[in-house]
């Protein structure tokens, strides 16, 4: 592709007019024609008249809903513009990443075939909705700070918590794949892109829609389900699960891409000189995530479209007095939903390991043996979705099998914690912030990983399934694992992609408090679940009420750590913007021997890998590149 | 050269393998009894019935088996981070070790171990205690020795209330779960409409109500009282408050209670389907 | 140019506050009002309808229930006040067809007076299952009224509410005893439930239809 590296004397001169700008393809008609396209949809499927009972029935016509909300998919894509450049090639123009645009604060609000654009995008996105989540939490926490009143009706809490979790999965699942991933990939490798940059854009954008629509299901009534969505429930519940539904679908949709992406990039588009022993730890945890992406997301897709049939056109995959089963949604549900945790769990291995290396000032200790673990880890996940099912009325011969495979799950979850031990063996540890995110990691996986022993365990399960136990356990490890190693990513890797520093006193005080309120939220609820309170209720037993008060005061202080953190981006990164320094931590990985913020072209000259991004300890051992102008004869890559 | 004085020392550099081990063997042995036979016997849910006697042996066990582990994670971090700092703002490097074949072997060996052993361990155990209390679906594996003389009873879930039959009573049906002590109880689970969960908490039962599923679980109270019953799976509307409380009643006190349903709702007893492991509403209406 | 950031900042901030408590207000406590029922010699009388069609916005096609406030009009509620151990006396107009119970077992009366409703003006224990049209059942205080269905070849039936006692209609009137302060909730429990192939669909899930609470205070 001629174009592919765009050469530095391509700079604009000029900027286009702001009414050039708002006139083009951007957010602004993604939005109108979204919501044109929900109008028409609606009309077209209000006029599809095939009378059944969703049609007839409910006073929300379903079909219109989701041709309203296929529709405005549509237009939101129209407006962005990802229509233009195929049909562009249709009509016969030659192949181009003229979207890749250099100024301007407009390409944040379009399509941007910048990968750093792109992630940039994905980060403010991604943070937006963890936030809109995460005060659907505190209201949760409101609730349950009486045993039995119902402060918020019961409908709207139920609609809360399937809010928050399945905002919080969705938002999560690219979390650290779309931001961090689609950032420091093409920089870690030696390149000058991603594989596939429009799709890199289509799958953030599909993101932000995805957020919005399930938005949406407030306006719809609301949805009973939860996250988990099961299935004879998702039949008969109202029109908001079909906002639930499409943005899942969207979620999906994205998640399979975005996987595809990062491993066709990591495949194909290496500097020379980067074999598979130098790629970056955090490169091999983009890679294992991709993986699971690619192939379990196009399960739940189908999950999805059973349900859409049971509620459009009366089919009954999930409603056994037709012929179906509960059984079968349980079944598809899980299997994507393991690899789902998976998916979570993963990148934050990958974070935490590439953090340690660089304020231990020390090699990765055992990297192979972490490669190994992340693959092992990714193989695995898909066999051991039953343990969600132990109680369900499975064969009962499968739950010692599936047992067996859970706790088999936990030597490769295991090797990282040798690799983190191995690593501060004898090192020279510097406590940054991103240094103390890293060491909670730790802490909190420890906890949540061997509560999952007791889930693995079918004895201990009947007690624990269901329960505010589960809750504890995956609060620790997605949030405890994940959320800390994004913050602590964010802390790290903020300062080389906008070029400013953070507020290192604030992001202390954000570590903290954060750390603290976290265990005091989320520790008492082991005890909760054990003691017999069941998920996703909003009333228990009066005995436990101390227990939740308790809880919910450390969740709102919690709640208070998160808007520390918002309050240091703002600061640091809108008002005092203090420069900060290409190299700020001193590490010898090769994203930080670029200037902050990177520029556009990422590298004058395609570098040539000479060695990995550990070389800690040993004066002799050599840079981890070569940027000078020799090109090595006979090794591909572009230059 | 006597430099070795000090425990955990040679040639002046300190071992620290030695004084992590030491320091965590040391904290194993106050901390574990502990968590055997303090903190231990509070750890619920109790010993109600067999299989809550069951399950608190297996959490206790697993505590007991995490807690040497939870101790190396936190011994082994709490000195890394107190005595391999950097002090001062010099960035100074640490030694270039890579890695270490031995302990990675050893690692991957003990954790298997382990993991084999849990496996074993929890696989015998499910098997021994007839199915620990959990929904075994409708050929349960795992049954306890006495399952022949087990009392049936059908546990209904349907939004939003638990009613029960018993069908060795003439299939009369109540709202309220009365089981006399020291008997098994063969408990039948199913649904009338989405997925419930059976929940007896000091019971420890635990069992999904599946439409068209008859979803089977073992238990033997062996201590008169209450104990409540929740619904454990996000069924709707009212989950968190299809509630009731179950009584274990002494022998007696249970047939002369199951006598007085069964005069008391012999009308409506006749109006019901014939007792089946499983019912098929048609459309919008009856269970039949 | 620090001054213009920071205006951006504070608007932003003030925008997604006022859209947060929006959310709150409209959304999250957004519900039927509560009615009290009307006391008179330490009885409480609650009058409710239960309809085949609301007939209005935004849900012309449920069923519902409706309840008559202190001033005798018919409000769109399910939410009832009623004084802590009181007798309470319930009389329900009742103009919908039946559709029958899933599980037969609540076809027979329980936790009233007597365990007896009045359909009509006679006592019955209870009805045949496949005429219930809907039930008025309080798990918590096992009490619970079937509620028969009109004739399918009644003339002269509602389909706007309110309705009214010339529309085709039974009465039944039960009464219990109020239990203490506390809330309880209470839904019918013939699954109906409009568009679901498999009932419990819209109107059963949602509070102001055909389920929703007692305050006792």
């Amino acid at each position: 592709m001629e174009s592919a590296g765009i050469s530095v004397s391509q700079t604009r001169v000029s900027t286009p007019s702001t009414r050039s700008q708002l006139l083009g393809f951007n957010v602004i008609w993604a939005v109108a024609l979204g919501i044109g396209g929900y109008a028409l949809g609606h009309w077209l499927g209000s006029r599809i008249g095939i009378n059944s009972r969703s049609q007839t029935e409910t006073d929300t016509d379903d079909v219109a809903i989701l041709m309203g909300l296929a529709f405005a998919t549509l237009g939101w894509l129209i407006g962005l513009g990802f229509f233009n450049y195929p049909l562009s090639r249709i009509a016969g123009r030659p192949a181009t990443l003229h979207e890749r645009e250099e100024h301007g604060a407009w390409r944040y609000l379009r399509l941007c075939t910048d990968h750093k654009v792109v992630a940039v995008q994905y980060l403010v996105a991604v943070l937006f909705f963890f936030f809109v989540a995460g005060l659907n939490a505190m209201f949760i926490r409101t609730e349950l700070t009486s045993s039995n009143a119902t402060l918020i009706p019961a409908g709207n809490y139920l609609t809360l918590v399937g809010l928050h979790g399945t905002m919080m999965l969705m938002m999560m699942s690219a979390g650290v794949l779309g931001p961090l991933g689609n950032y420091l990939v093409p920089l870690m490798i030696g390149s000058r892109r991603m594989a596939f940059p429009r799709i890199e854009s289509l799958t953030m954008w599909l993101t932000v829609l995805a957020g919005f629509v399930l938005l949406s299901a407030i306006l719809l009534g609301g949805f009973p389900t939860g996250w988990t969505g099961y299935a004879p429930l998702a039949d008969q519940a109202r029109a908001g699960i079909d906002a639930y539904i499409v943005s899942f679908a969207l979620i999906g949709i994205s998640l399979a891409l975005v996987g595809l992406n990062m491993i066709a990039t990591v495949m194909t588009l290496r500097a020379p000189g980067m074999h598979w022993n130098r790629l970056p730890i955090f490169v091999w945890g983009m890679v294992t995530t991709s993986i699971l992406a690619v192939l379990a997301a196009p399960v739940l897709l189908a999950a999805l479209i059973m349900v859409v049939f049971d509620r459009t056109v009366e089919t009954s995959f999930f409603i056994s007095s037709a012929g179906g089963s509960p059984f079968l949604w349980d079944e598809l549900f899980w299997f994507f939903g393991h690899p789902e945790v998976y998916i979570l769990a993963l990148p934050g291995f990958g974070i935490v390991l590439e953090i340690l290396p660089v304020f231990a000032r020390k090699p990765l200790w055992g990297y192979r043996l972490a490669v190994a673990g992340m693959f092992g880890v990714a193989l695995m996940s898909f066999m051991v979705w039953q343990h969600h099912l132990f109680m369900s009325g499975i064969n009962s011969d499968l739950r010692p099998f599936y047992m067996f495979t859970t706790e088999l799950i936990s030597i490769p979850t295991g090797i990282i914690f040798l690799n983190g031990m191995g690593t501060l063996w004898k090192a020279r540890i510097r406590f940054t912030v991103p240094m103390l995110f890293a060491l909670a990691f730790f802490f909190n996986f420890l906890i949540g990983g061997l509560s999952g022993v007791f889930l693995s365990d079918v004895t201990s399960d009947v007690v624990t399934h269901g329960s505010y136990f589960v809750m504890a356990h995956f609060h620790y490890t997605i949030m405890g694992g994940l959320v800390f190693a994004l913050m602590g990513g964010i802390y790290f890797w903020l300062p080389k992609i906008t070029g400013f520093k953070l507020n290192e006193k604030l992001g202390k005080i954000h570590f903290w408090a954060m750390f603290i309120f976290f265990n005091l939220t989320f520790f008492p609820l082991f005890a909760a679940g054990m003691l017999g309170m069941p998920r996703r209720v909003s009333s228990y037993n009066a005995d436990l009420h101390t227990l939740n008060v308790f809880v919910s005061i450390s969740a709102f202080c919690l709640g208070l750590s998160m808007l520390i953190f918002l309050g240091n981006l703002v600061w640091s990164i809108a008002l005092r913007r203090e420069r900060a320094e290409s190299n700020p931590w001193g590490s010898k990985s090769l994203e930080w021997q670029l200037p902050s913020p990177v520029p556009v072209y990422n590298f004058e000259r395609i570098p040539t890998i000479t060695s990995h991004p550990y070389g800690y300890g040993s004066p002799e051992a050599p840079a981890v590149a070569d940027f000078g102008p020799r090109v090595i004869a006979g090794e591909g890559g572009l230059a | 050269m006597s430099e070795a004085t000090v425990v955990g020392t040679r040639g002046g550099e300190p071992r620290h393998g030695v004084r992590i081990a030491v320091i965590w063997a040391i904290a194993t042995v106050i901390v574990l009894p502990l968590v055997i036979w303090v903190v231990g016997p509070h750890i619920p849910p109790g010993t109600m019935s067999q299989q809550t006697g069951d399950q608190h042996t297996v959490d206790v066990a697993l505590t007991a088996l995490a807690t040497p582990i939870v101790l190396l994670i936190w011994v082994y971090f709490a000195y890394a981070v107190t005595v391999f700092r950097q002090s001062g703002s010099a960035i100074v490097d640490g030694p270039p070790i890579t890695g270490h074949r031995r302990i990675e072997a050893t690692w991957l060996i003990a954790t298997s171990a382990l993991v084999l052993g849990l496996a074993v361990f929890g696989t015998a155990d499910l098997l021994t205690t007839g199915g620990a209390g959990g929904g075994e679906g409708p050929n349960p594996v795992a049954k306890p020795a006495d399952w022949r003389g087990a009392l049936q009873v059908q546990v209904i879930g349907q939004q939003w209330l638990w009613t029960f039959r018993y069908p060795s009573y003439g299939g009369v049906e109540t709202t309220t779960l009365a089981l006399p002590v020291n008997r098994e109880i063969e408990f039948h689970v199913t649904s009338l409409d989405v997925v419930h969960s059976f929940w007896a908490i000091e019971l420890g039962v635990k069992a999904d109500a599946v439409l068209g599923a008859d979803n089977i679980a073992f238990d033997k109270p062996l201590r008169t009282g209450s104990f409540q019953v929740r619904c454990d799976e996000l069924c709707g509307l009212w989950h968190g408050h299809m509630n009731t409380t179950g009584q274990v009643m002494s022998t007696s006190g249970f047939t002369t209670w199951i006598a007085q349903q069964e005069t008391a709702n012999a009308a409506v007893t006749k109006t019901l389907p014939p007792y089946a492991r499983v019912y098929f509403p048609t459309p919008t209406r009856n269970a039949s | 140019m620090v001054r213009v950031r920071a205006l951006a900042v504070a608007a932003t901030l003030s925008v997604l506050i006022a859209l947060v408590v929006v959310y709150f207000i409209f959304f999250l406590e957004s519900g039927p009002p509560a009615i009290a029922a009307v006391v008179s010699d330490g009885t409480a009388r609650l009058t409710l309808q239960t309809v085949p069609t609301y007939g209005h916005h935004p849900f012309p096609d449920w069923v519902s229930y409706l309840a008559k406030d202190a001033s005798g009009r018919w409000q769109h509620t399910t939410i009832f006040k009623v004084p802590a151990h009181a007798m309470v006396d319930v009389t329900i107009y009742q103009y919908d067809g039946a559709s029958g119970l899933r599980n037969n077992f609540l076809s027979a009366v329980s936790g009233t007076t007597g365990d007896v409703e009045v359909i009509n003006g006679t006592a019955q224990h209870g009805i045949n299952p496949d005429n219930a049209a809907h039930t008025f059942t309080i798990p918590d205080l096992d009490v619970n009224v079937p509620l028969p269905g009109i004739s399918p070849n009644a003339k002269n039936t509602c389909s706007v509410t309110p309705c009214t006692v010339d529309q085709a209609h039974n009465t039944i009137t039960f009464s219990f005893r109020a239990p203490g302060p506390g809330t309880y909730r209470w839904q019918c429990f013939v699954p109906c439930g409009a568009g679901s192939l498999f009932g419990n669909g819209g109107p059963m899930q949602t509070i102001g239809y055909m389920s929703g609470l007692i305050e006792v205070s």
